[in-house]
C-alpha cells in the first residue's frame, strides 16, 4: 500500500478523489478474501508465478534426466522412474509452464497496453487460473506418489491403453490435462474478445501494439487448436475406462488417429507459444532502438500467416509411420514455408535495430541470445522438414536438441527480455546490470553447452528417451559435457532468481517511464493500481506515448473518458472491432467467490473420475452444472442496478441495455472452439470409413425415423426461441414467455428421442469402433441440447425477475447462437453419422 | 588436422555420419550440405545484429526518439531490401535448393523405380522388447537379428504385435514405424559385408533402451551358404 501514497502527494484533490474512489472499487478484498480476486492484474501475475514454479519443478526432473545420462550405464535412476520423468518433464513444460504463463503475461499485459481497465470476463480468467492450478497440482501429486505417466508427453497409444498402461498414470494425463486445457480455453476466448472489442477509443486494429496482435493470434490458435486434444484426450479415457475401443486396432479402431489428433494440436501448440514471445521481441526492439517497427504491416502479416500455416503441417511429425509419399511432400514442403513469416521478422528486427540507435540495456542482452538460440533453431527445423533427413534423425537427441533450441530460445529467452524489460513496471524498481548479465551469460552458455552438442549425439545415433545407454558408441564424452552444461544454466537460473530476489529490496526507484517506451502500459504508475488507468485515453497513433509526453499526466488527473466513479461500478469501454469506435460500457462484475468455488468442485470431480468413483462423478458433474449456470445469474443487468435509459455525460450505454456485448461475442467464440472439437470427431468418422478392412456391425444400429422427429423438434425448439427473440428485439412483449416455453416443450421432446435412441438402439459400443463414435456422437449432440434446455429455462426465470425483456433483451441474444449451434449438430448428426453408412451399405 | 578429427567423432556403430547403405549414403551428403549453408546463414544474422547493435550506440540517458520525423523514401526501400530480401527471397532460395536435392533423395530412398518382387523379403514384427525375423520364404524365424546380402536390396515387411516400435539400423538406412494394425514396407541395400546394430527408435515402454538387435550382412556367395545351412534339412 505505501508503494501507492508516495506520488500521491503531489497530486491535486481531484485526482485523490478519482484515485480512492477507483480504488473502493476496483481493489481486492483484503486477507484471504484476495482469492475472490477476478482483476487482470492480479490473475495474471498468479499465472506467471505459478507456471515460474512449475518451470522450476519441470528444470529439477531435467536435471535428474540429465544426471542420470551423465555416463554410460548409469544406475542412478532406473528405467521406471526415468520414463515417468521425461514424461512429466515435458507435460509440465509444455502444459504447466509454457502455456500459462504467456496467457498470464497476455491477461496482465492486454488491458494495460490497450488503455482500459481489465478484460471483458473477469470471472473467466480467475475461474481458469484456478482449474489450471488444481489440474496442475493434481498432476504433481501423481509423480509425488510414485505413479505419474510415463508414456512421454504425446501419449501414444496402444502405449498409453488400459492395456499397456494399466496403472493410473495415463489417467493422470489424459484427465489432468484436459483439467488445464479448460483454462487455456477459457483465457482464449477471453483475450480473443477483449483484444478485439475491449481496446481504448481509437485504437483501430492498425494501430494496435504487435504484443497485442500476437497475443490475440495466440488466442485464436488456442480456440482452434486445443480442441482437438480435448477431444483426443476424451477418447482415450473413455476407451481406458469404459472400454469404448477409438484407437484400439482389434475393434477397428487405429492408433494414428490418436497421433493425428495430438499433432493437430501439438503443432499448433508450439507456434502458441512461439508468436507471443517474438511479440516481446517485436515489442522491445522498438523501444531500445528507440525507433518504430521497420514493416509493422509486415510483421502483422507474418504473425497471420504462421497461425495458418501452422495448423496444415501437424504430420511433420509423423514422417515415419508410414504416410503415403505424396502427404510427405506436401507437408515436408508447408512446413519449409514457416522460414517466410519467421524470416520476415527476423529481417524486420535486423532492419529495425540498423535504422536506429541502440540502448544495449540488460533485456537487449537476453533478446541477443533470443536470436542466436531461436535462428539456429529454425534453421534445423528447416533441416528436420526435409523428409529424407527427418527419416534419419526422428526421434533421436537431435530433435531434443532442436525443440529446445526453439522451446528455449523461441520462448524462455523472450520471456526474460520482457520480465527484465517489464519488471521497473511491475515492482517500481530497476533491475541490477551486474548480476543480471552473470545470470545471462550462464544460462546462454550452459543452454548451448547442453544441446549445442547434442545435435552431434544424435547424429551419432542415440535414440531419446532412453534411460541409459552402453559405453563405446562414441556419446560418452557428449553426453558428459551436456550434463555439466546443463548444471551451469542451472546455476545461471539461479542467478536470476536471487538477482530478481534482490532487486525487490535493493533496486534503484524507477523513474516512470524508464526505457522511454511507446505503449501505454508505461503511462500507469508503478506498481499499476488495480484500475490501471484514472482515465481511458483516445488513442492516435501507433505510440502513444512518443506523440504526446504528458499523457501520463493527462490520464492521472482524470483529463480522458470515464473519470468517474459516483456510479460504484466497474465500467470499461465496449469498442468496435476494427476501428476501435466507442460503442457502449461494459459494466463488469466484481470480486467473486464463484470461480473458485466452481473450479473447487471441477477439481473434486476430476479426483473423483481418477479414483473411478463414478457415483460421487456424477453428484460432482450435477453440482458443478449448477454452480456454473447460476454463475450466469449474477451480473448487473437488472434494472435497478442502472436505470434501463440511463442518458450518460458520454451518451453511452451499458452493454446490458444495448443490443451488442462481450457476452454474444464470447458465446460465439466459445461455439467456434466448441465446433472444432465436433469436425475433429467428424475427422475421426470419416479416418474411420476410409480405412481398409474395419469391422461393421450386421445392420445399421440407429433407427432413422427417431433420429428424423429428433431433429425436427430441435429444429421447432430453435425456431421458435429465435422469433421470441425477434419479437424481444422489436420490443413486443407479448407472447414472449408463451413461445420460451413452445422453445423449452420442443426441446425436452428432442431430448426424449435422443434418450430413447440411446436407450434403445442396438449399439455395441464396447466392441467395434463404428458405434463407439455413434454413441460419442449422440452423447455430444445431448449435451449441447439438455444444456440448451436448461439455459432457456433460466433465462424464463431471468424474464419473470425482470432482467430480461422486450426492453432489456440482451440475454436473449447471447443464447440465440447456443440453440443455432445444437440444431446444426442435430442435423449433421443425423446426414453424417445415421445417413453416412446407409450410402456405404453394410454388409 | 581438423578433418581426421571431425571424421573420428562422426564415424561410430550407429552414426548417421558413417554410411554403410545406400540410403544411408545419401542423407549423410544432405545433413553436411546444410549444415555447412546453415552455419554461414546464422553466422551472417548474428554478426548484422551485433553490428546493427554496435553501429552507433546509444546511452540511457540520450531523451528518446523524435516521432514527427518519418523515414526518408531512401531508407524505406532500404528496409524493403531487407524484409523482402531477408524474409522471401532467401527462405524461398533456400527452400528450392533443398527440395532440388531432397526430393530425388528421397525418391531413391523409399525405392521408387526398385522392382519389389525382385528383392529379398523379411517380415519382421515389434514385440515389447524383442524383435521377430521371419523369411516366409524359407520358413525361418529368427530373434533380434536380421541377415541380407550385400549390394541387393532388400524388401522388409514391418509390423507390431503390442505398442508402436520403429526399426531402424542407422548405418544402413532410415526408420520406419511398426504400427499395430499397419505393414509398412522398407527398402534397404547394405554396401558391404558386416555386422550392424539396430535400435527400437520409438518409445515403447520400460525396456525401450534395450530393444536392439543386430543386421548381419553376408556377401552373396556367403549369404546363399547362410540360408542353406538354415533350411530344416540341413545339418546343425
Ligand atoms: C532447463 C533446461 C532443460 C533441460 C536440461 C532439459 C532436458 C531435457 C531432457 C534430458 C529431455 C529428455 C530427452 C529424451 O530422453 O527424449 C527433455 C525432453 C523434453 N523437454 Fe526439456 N529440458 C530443459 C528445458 C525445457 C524447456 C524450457 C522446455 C519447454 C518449454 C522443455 C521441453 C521438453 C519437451 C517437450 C521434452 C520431450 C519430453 C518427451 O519426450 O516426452 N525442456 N528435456
Ligand atoms: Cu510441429
Ligand atoms: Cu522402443
Amino acid at each position: 500500500m505505501n508503494d501507492f501514497q508516495q506520488p500521491d502527494q503531489n497530486r491535486h484533490d481531484r485526482d485523490q478523489e478519482l484515485h480512492r474512489g477507483l480504488m473502493a472499487i476496483w481493489s481486492n478484498l483484503p486477507g484471504w478474501g484476495s482469492l475472490s480476486a477476478v482483476n487482470h492484474t492480479t490473475v495474471g501475475v498468479r499465472f506467471m508465478v505459478t507456471g515460474a514454479v512449475f518451470f522450476l519443478i519441470g528444470g529439477v526432473l531435467a536435471m535428474l534426466m540429465r544426471s542420470q545420462l551423465a555416463l554410460p550405464d548409469n544406475t542412478l535412476i532406473d528405467a521406471a522412474l526415468y520414463n515417468q520423468l521425461f514424461t512429466m518433464h515435458g507435460t509440465v513444460m509444455m502444459f504447466l509452464f509454457a502455456i500459462p504463463v504467456l496467457e498470464g503475461l497476455g491477461i496482465y499485459m492486454v488491458p494495460k497496453m490497450t488503455g482500459t481497465r481489465d478484460l471483458l470476463f473477469p470471472r473467466i480468467g480467475a475461474f481458469g487460473y484456478y482449474c489450471y492450478l488444481f489440474g496442475g497440482i493434481i498432476i504433481m501429486y501423481s509423480l509425488f506418489a510414485g505413479i505419474a505417466p510415463d508414456a512421454g508427453w504425446f501419449m501414444y497409444t496402444p502405449l498409453s491403453d488400459a492395456e499397456f498402461s494399466p496403472g493410473r498414470g495415463s489417467d493422470f494425463w489424459l484427465l489432468g490435462i484436459t483439467f488445464v486445457e479448460i483454462s487455456a480455453v477459457s483465457a482464449g476466448v477471453e483475450l480473443t474478445v477483449s483484444i478485439l472489442r475491449g481496446r481504448a477509443p481509437g485504437m483501430t486494429l492498425t494501430r494496435m501494439p504487435i504484443f497485442c496482435w500476437s497475443i490475440l493470434a495466440m488466442s485464436l490458435m488456442i480456440v482452434f487448436g486445443f480442441p482437438p486434444l480435448i477431444l483426443a484426450s476424451i477418447l482415450l479415457e473413455l476407451e481406458r475406462a469404459a472400454s469404448m475401443p477409438f484407437f484400439n486396432v482389434a475393434a477397428g479402431g487405429d492408433p494414428l488417429l490418436w497421433q493425428h489428433l495430438f499433432w493437430l494440436f501439438g503443432h499448433p501448440e508450439v507456434y502458441i507459444i512461439y508468436l507471443p514471445a517474438a511479440g516481446v521481441v517485436s515489442t522491445l526492439i522498438p523501444v531500445f532502438a528507440r525507433r518504430p517497427l521497420v514493416g509493422y504491416g509486415w510483421v502483422v502479416f507474418s504473425i497471420v500467416l504462421m497461425a495458418f500455416i501452422s495448423f496444415a503441417i501437424w504430420a511433420h511429425h509423423m514422417f515415419t509411420v508410414g504416410i503415403p509419399v505424396a502427404a510427405q511432400a506436401f507437408f515436408s514442403i508447408a512446413s519449409m514455408l514457416v522460414a517466410i513469416p519467421t524470416g520476415i521478422q527476423v529481417f524486420s528486427w535486423l532492419a529495425t535495430l540498423w535504422s536506429g540507435r541502440v540502448v544495449f540495456a540488460l533485456p537487449m542482452l537476453w533478446i541477443f541470445g533470443f536470436l542466436v538460440i531461436f535462428v539456429c533453431g529454425g534453421l534445423t527445423g528447416v533441416m528436420l522438414a526435409l523428409v529424407p533427413f527427418n527419416w534419419q534423425v526422428h526421434d533421436t537427441h537431435f530433435v531434443v536438441a532442436h525443440m529446445h533450441y526453439v522451446l528455449v530460445g523461441g520462448m524462455f529467452f523472450p520471456m526474460m527480455a520482457g520480465l527484465y524489460y517489464w519488471l521497473p513496471l511491475f515492482s517500481g524498481r530497476m533491475p541490477s546490470e551486474n548480476l543480471g548479465r552473470w545470470g545471462f551469460w550462464l544460462t546462454f552458455g550452459g543452454f548451448n553447452m547442453t544441446f549445442l552438442l547434442m545435435h552431434l549425439t544424435g547424429l551419432l545415433g542415440m535414440p531419446r528417451r532412453v534411460y541409459t545407454y552402453e559405453s563405446g558408441l562414441g556419446w560418452d564424452w557428449l553426453n558428459l559435457l551436456s550434463s555439466v552444461g546443463g548444471f551451469v544454466m542451472a546455476a545461471g537460473i539461479a542467478v536470476i532468481i536471487i538477482d530478481i530476489a534482490m532487486h525487490f529490496r535493493f533496486g534503484r526507484k524507477a523513474p516512470q517511464n524508464p526505457w522511454q517506451a511507446d505503449t501505454l502500459e508505461w503511462a500507469l504508475e508503478a506498481p499499476p493500481p488495480p484500475y490501471n488507468f484514472i482515465s481511458i485515453p483516445s488513442v492516435s497513433s501507433r505510440h502513444p506515448l512518443w506523440d504526446n509526453r504528458n499523457l501520463a499526466q493527462e490520464i492521472a488527473a482524470g483529463e480522458h473518458a470515464m473519470a468517474d466513479f459516483e456510479h460504484g461500478r466497474r465500467e470499461v469501454p465496449y469498442t468496435s472491432g476494427l476501428d476501435a469506435r466507442p460503442q457502449s460500457i461494459v459494466h463488469l462484475p466484481g470480486n467473486s467467490w464463484i470461480p473458485l468455488q466452481a473450479a473447487t468442485v471441477m477439481a473434486v470431480l476430476c479426483i473423483c473420475l481418477l479414483t473411478r468413483w463414478y457415483l460421487l462423478a456424477a453428484v460432482t458433474a450435477v453440482i458443478s452444472g449448477v454452480m456454473l449456470l447460476r454463475w450466469s445469474c449474477f451480473n448487473g443487468a437488472h434494472p435497478q442496478s442502472a436505470p434501463v435509459n440511463d442518458k450518460r455525460a458520454d451518451d453511452l450505454q451499458l452493454h446490458s441495455r444495448t443490443l451488442d456485448g462481450p457476452g454474444i461475442r464470447g458465446m460465439k467464440v466459445t461455439i467456434m472452439a466448441d465446433a472444432t472439437l465436433y469436425l475433429c470427431l467428424l475427422f475421426g468418422w470419416i479416418y474411420f470409413w476410409i480405412s481398409p478392412d474395419r469391422p461393421l456391425p450386421d445392420q445399421m444400429p440407429l433407427d432413422v425415423s427417431v433420429m428424423v422427429a429428433c431433429s425436427l423438434f430441435v429444429l421447432l425448439a430453435n425456431l421458435s426461441y429465435l422469433t421470441a427473440v425477434r419479437r424481444a428485439k422489436a420490443g413486443m412483449g407479448t407472447g414472449l414467455e408463451y413461445r420460451l416455453w413452445l422453445t423449452c416443450a420442443f426441446g425436452l421432446l428432442h431430448c426424449i428421442s435422443l434418450a430413447w435412441i440411446l436407450v434403445f438402439s442396438p449399439l455395441q459400443f464396447t466392441t467395434l469402433t463404428h458405434d463407439a463414435l455413434i454413441m460419442f456422437a449422440i452423447l455430444y449432440l445431448m449435451f449441447h441440447s439438455v444444456l440448451a434446455l436448461f439455459l432457456t429455462l433460466i433465462q424464463i426465470q431471468r424474464y419473470r425477475a425482470g432482467y430480461v425483456s422486450e426492453l432489456l433483451p440482451y440475454e436473449f441474444l447471447v443464447l440465440a447462437p447456443w440453440w443455432i449451434y445444437t440444431t446444426v449438430i442435430a442435423w449433421s448428426v443425423l446426414i453424417i453419422f445415421a445417413g453416412l453408412p446407409m450410402l456405404w451399405p453394410i454388409g | 588436422m581438423i578433418i581426421p578429427l571431425l571424421v573420428t567423432a562422426c564415424s561410430g556403430p550407429l552414426s548417421i555420419l558413417d554410411p554403410a547403405g545406400t540410403a544411408a549414403a545419401e542423407t549423410a551428403p544432405l545433413w553436411w550440405g546444410m549444415f555447412g549453408f546453415f552455419t554461414l546463414v546464422l553466422f551472417a544474422v548474428v554478426l548484422a545484429f551485433v553490428y546493427a547493435v554496435r553501429r552507433t550506440p546509444r546511452s540511457h540517458t540520450e531523451p528518446g526518439p523524435d516521432t514527427s520525423e518519418s523515414d526518408t523514401p531512401q531508407l524505406q526501400r532500404q528496409h524493403q531490401v531487407w524484409i523482402v530480401g531477408g524474409g522471401i527471397v532467401l527462405p524461398v532460395a533456400t527452400i528450392v535448393t533443398l527440395l532440388v536435392f531432397g526430393i530425388p533423395a528421397g525418391n531413391r530412398m523409399a525405392g521408387v523405380g526398385i522392382d519389389p518382387d525382385q528383392a529379398l523379403h523379411i517380415e519382421v514384427t515389434g514385440y515389447q522388447w524383442w524383435w521377430e525375423v521371419r523369411y516366409p520364404n524359407l520358413s525361418l524365424t529368427l530373434r533380434d537379428e536380421v541377415h541380407i546380402p550385400a549390394g541387393v536390396p532388400v524388401r522388409l515387411h514391418l509390423t507390431s504385435a503390442d505398442v508402436i516400435h520403429s526399426f531402424w539400423v542407422p548405418r544402413i538406412g532410415q526408420k520406419l514405424d511398426m504400427i499395430p494394425g499397419h505393414v509398412n514396407e522398407l527398402l534397404l541395400q547394405a554396401d558391404a559385408p558386416g555386422i550392424y546394430p539396430g535400435v527400437c527408435a520409438e518409445f515403447c515402454g520400460l525396456a525401450h533402451a534395450h530393444m536392439k538387435f543386430s543386421l548381419h550382412v553376408h556377401s552373396p556367395e556367403d549369404f546363399a551358404a547362410w540360408q542353406t545351412a538354415q533350411q530344416p534339412g540341413a545339418a546343425e
